[in-house]
């Protein structure tokens, strides 16, 4: 079902195409539609894995923030630049 | 416990363009069945699938498609007057039509195939693609007959651009940038494949290609996806991994259904950035990647067998994700072994069992 949130259309990938990808704890991450594979290293793989369950943008941020022990601004910062990354890299 | 006796063709094997038919010889070796042996039927004795007594009994010479169906038949019978082949499973575009015209003196010898008829062939030719995926609803980009290189400079003015491609009526093609491209390219493809030579607006994209086997009823069996990671000079995959793409698997599954396809085939399609899947080719045989099939748990040249024994394949979920390498490999060739090719057409391996 399509996410209507406003927020995670801005910073993150469509619900559906986030649950499809198959990642593994060595931080590869393989998109079974495309066939493309990538490398992510330790916060880019729990912001992936928390967006794959979890739509909120703010949610993921504090769930990252208290992770990796650093300000929800900085989880928030990340998460964009992340962001940016995965729909360069996911068509 | 009979043997059966499969005949297989395409032994050619060159690294930037192989033929599918030593890779259709490996699936059938490793499908776990001890009730086969292969025969492997080739063009020319530098063929390499000819020399590979791992997986072929014997393995034989054909004149080349370009000598007829009588010709074809009258080599076939000589084959099987020694080998009692039971099927046989061509593997080339240009010798399906000759097998295909052949099926009635084939069924008369006990020879099983598991092909399209000549209507069902034609509609999946190059020239004719777009009206297949019209009615399959399929988008593909506009291909045009080209009857001489004066289209090449007219193009423009008919709404073409550059690049385009120019495709040979059953192999090989060309993306060309200018009308001096376009007119060389031309020349060089109907000298080698004859008419028709087809110009095709070009598509920019992902290619993704699709293996099955057409029930003839409408039905698409054991569909295996691939996306090529690393390609020939010649746009050939070198490497590629095994993927799930629901909307190419629909759109195939239309074109099978639309074409009653019965057979191998392989879909051919670019991908765009809008995630639309044009059409660019269907291959009326089982490429060159097709062992990818059985190394992702899909065997569908075992399958084919199958069918053409009135058995339902089964098939298990295709292991997405697997990926294949190609590498090139030298074979040994005694000197009597290419002595047999070149003199008797035919090279027999050491404890092999007519």
């Amino acid at each position: 079902m399509p996410d209507d949130n406003p927020a995670t259309r801005r910073t993150l990938l469509q619900p559906e195409t986030l649950r499809r990808l198959a990642t593994s704890d060595t931080g590869f991450v393989f998109d079974p539609v495309t066939g493309d594979s990538f490398s992510a290293n330790g916060p880019a793989l729990a912001i992936l894995r928390l967006a794959q369950t979890d739509h909120d943008p703010r949610a993921i941020a504090t769930a990252l923030a208290r992770e990796f022990d650093v300000t929800e601004t900085t989880a928030e910062r990340d998460i964009l630049e992340f962001a940016g990354v995965l729909r360069r890299v996911i068509a | 416990m009979s043997v059966l006796t499969i005949a297989i063709t395409g032994m050619n094997a060159r690294a930037d363009n192989p033929g599918p038919g030593v890779a259709v010889a490996r699936c059938l070796v490793e499908c776990g069945r001890d009730d086969i042996r292969l025969v492997g039927l080739g063009y020319d004795a530098l063929e390499p699938g000819l020399y590979l007594g791992d997986l072929f009994d014997a393995t034989y010479l054909l004149p080349w498609p370009s000598a007829g169906k009588d010709a074809y038949l009258a080599h076939l019978r000589e084959i099987h007057a020694i080998e009692h082949v039971d099927a046989i499973i061509p593997c080339l575009d240009a010798e399906i039509p000759a097998c295909i015209a052949s099926g009635p003196e084939l069924r008369a010898m006990g020879i099983r195939t598991f092909l399209p008829d000549q209507a069902g062939f034609a509609m999946r030719s190059k020239d004719r693609l777009p009206e297949a995926a019209e009615a399959a609803g399929v988008a593909t980009p506009e291909t045009r007959r080209i009857s001489g290189p004066g289209f090449f400079h007219a193009c423009i003015a008919e709404g073409w651009s550059y690049p385009l491609v120019v495709k040979g009526a059953f192999y090989d093609a060309a993306i060309v940038h200018t009308p001096q491209q376009g007119i060389a390219a031309f020349e060089r493809l109907a000298a080698q494949w004859g008419h028709p030579v087809l110009a095709q607006k070009l598509v920019t994209g992902e290619e993704f290609n699709l293996c099955a086997v057409g029930d003839g009823e409408g039905g698409m069996l054991g569909a295996v996806m691939m996306k090529k990671r690393a390609v020939t000079d010649k746009g050939k995959g070198w490497a590629g991994v095994c993927i799930a793409d629901e909307a190419l698997h629909d759109a195939a599954a239309r074109l099978i259904r639309t074409l009653k396809w019965r057979g191998p085939c392989e879909v051919e399609a670019i991908r765009d950035r809008a995630g639309t899947h044009h059409l660019i080719e269907i291959n009326p045989r089982f490429p060159a990647w097709v062992y990818f099939t059985h190394g992702v748990g899909r065997n569908l040249p075992a399958a084919l067998l199958d069918l053409m024994w009135g058995r339902a394949p089964s098939f298990a979920p295709a292991r997405v994700g697997s990926m294949f390498i190609r590498y090139a490999h030298d074979v040994i060739v005694p000197m009597a072994g290419f002595e047999a090719v070149v003199t008797n057409g035919s090279h027999t391996f050491a404890g092999a069992t007519p």
